[in-house]
């Protein structure tokens, strides 16, 4: 199962700050453009992480099932 | 404390930070630095104290309300270490103000709630040579990074451009005590820049949830493919959007018309309220013009206009429209309307 963390308002729009699913690519950009169908993420300005480096989604990125993603967004309280 | 001892002590007492914002943040950070020993303390806020403030900026009393912030906060501060000097800046942090303001400390603290500031601090911290700490909350959570701290990764680094609508603080919700656990966590960094110990969070991102008390930390990298300098500066935050306008619309407005072609070019245009200033020389004969007026430029096709245009908005020319038409369109509309008026 691959692990995905959500932070700030992606959370809201998620529910959730967390899931698990069933991994069904091999690609990060596969993943995450299911993600955004899902949650409608392109609203956001986000930022991604595996395993909690920050990567650049316009880089070919593999992953496998102990992988774990992390999207954020920026905040702007204070 | 080892880490600290009586060299720790006197970094503190040399030391200048800068924070800018005297809301919840500023107000969580600034009595942990007072009380720490810091030297100088400058705070920039030109904001007043509102009713709905009071909960998360817990500097000010009830009856302040109305008050300016950073007079507050200086008063309070100076009551807690009479040693502190605590410098206060009454007015809002600007693209102007920034770089100047910045060169003067060491430490810079982002206490603001706008992210359009926070590019600001960002690129006037890169080019001043500054660190800063960054802390922002949303609802529940906090992130916290330092920034630029010797020549490393910044927060274009993690969100190169602006671009979503990003809720603050009056709009999304926070508590008090979620701002305070974030503006500790910044005030605990200040003081490890300082005193030159620990891990600092450069190059990582903290994130902490105080609704279940858990902490992410990500790491990220600098990012080479763009450089923050002097230039990109002025372009970025003194470059206005260039205002079209047609040419009837500038004569119907009774606006000053520049011709920016060099003299001899055709077709000539003479008309009362014309200034002829090729593109060529127009830095030296800025003193011709009123900074205040609105003036509208136009040359043989457009290019040389636009060019113009923005070496008037670099000098501080606010009111200055581009002219839609080609010189020969101008010449017809003039002519027209000069002869319509005999």
């Amino acid at each position: 199962m691959l692990r995905i963390k959500y932070f700030g308002a992606i959370a809201e729009a998620t529910q959730c700050s967390e899931e698990e699913i069933i991994l069904k690519h091999t690609r990060l950009s596969e993943v995450l453009e299911d993600l955004s169908c899902k949650y409608e993420l392109e609203k956001f300005s986000i930022q991604i992480a595996l395993n909690q480096n920050l990567v650049d989604v316009n880089d070919d990125i593999l992953i496998t099932d102990d992988d774990e993603i992390a999207i954020l967004p920026p905040f702007a309280g204070g | 404390m080892p880490q600290i001892g009586l060299l720790g002590q006197q970094k503190l007492q040399n030391a200048k930070v800068l924070v800018i914002g005297a809301g919840g943040l500023g107000c969580a950070v600034l009595p942990y630095l007072t009380t720490g020993g810091i030297g100088t303390i400058g705070i920039i806020d030109g904001d007043k104290i509102d009713e709905s403030n009071l909960p998360r900026q817990v500097l000010y009393p009830e009856n302040a309300v109305g008050e300016s912030k950073v007079l507050q906060a200086k008063l309070k501060l100076e009551a807690l270490n009479s040693a502190v000097k605590i410098k206060v800046y009454n007015y809002f942090l600007s693209a102007g103000n920034a770089v100047s303001l910045i060169k003067d400390y060491d430490v810079v603290i982002d206490a603001t709630d706008s992210l359009a500031i926070r590019y600001l601090i960002n690129d006037a911290c890169i080019i001043a040579n500054k660190p800063f700490v960054y802390g922002s909350v949303y609802r529940f959570e906090g992130q916290v990074s330092v920034f630029n701290y010797k020549n490393g990764p910044t927060y274009r680094c993690l969100f190169k451009d602006r671009k979503s609508n990003v809720q603050n603080c009056e709009v999304s919700g926070v508590l008090g005590t979620t701002v305070g656990l974030i503006g500790m966590f910044q005030a605990n960094e200040v003081l490890k820049i300082i005193l030159e110990t620990g891990d600092l969070l450069c190059g990582r991102l903290l994130l902490y949830n105080a609704l279940n008390n858990s902490q992410s930390i990500f790491q990220f990298k600098k990012d080479e493919s763009f450089t923050i300098d002097e230039e990109f500066y002025q372009s970025e935050y003194f470059e206005n959007e260039i205002v079209e306008i047609s040419i009837e619309e500038a004569l119907a407005a009774n606006l000053h018309l520049i011709d920016v072609r060099e003299l001899g070019e055709t077709p000539k245009i003479e008309f009362e309220n014309l200034i002829k200033i090729p593109l060529s020389v127009l830095e030296d004969k800025l003193h011709l013009l009123t900074k205040n007026e609105t003036y509208a430029l136009f040359c043989q096709n457009g290019a040389r206009s636009l060019a113009a245009i923005k070496i008037l908005q670099k000098h501080g020319f606010t009111q200055v429209r581009n002219i839609q038409e080609s010189a020969f369109t101008v010449r017809l509309v003039v002519d027209n309307k000069s002869s319509a008026l005999k």
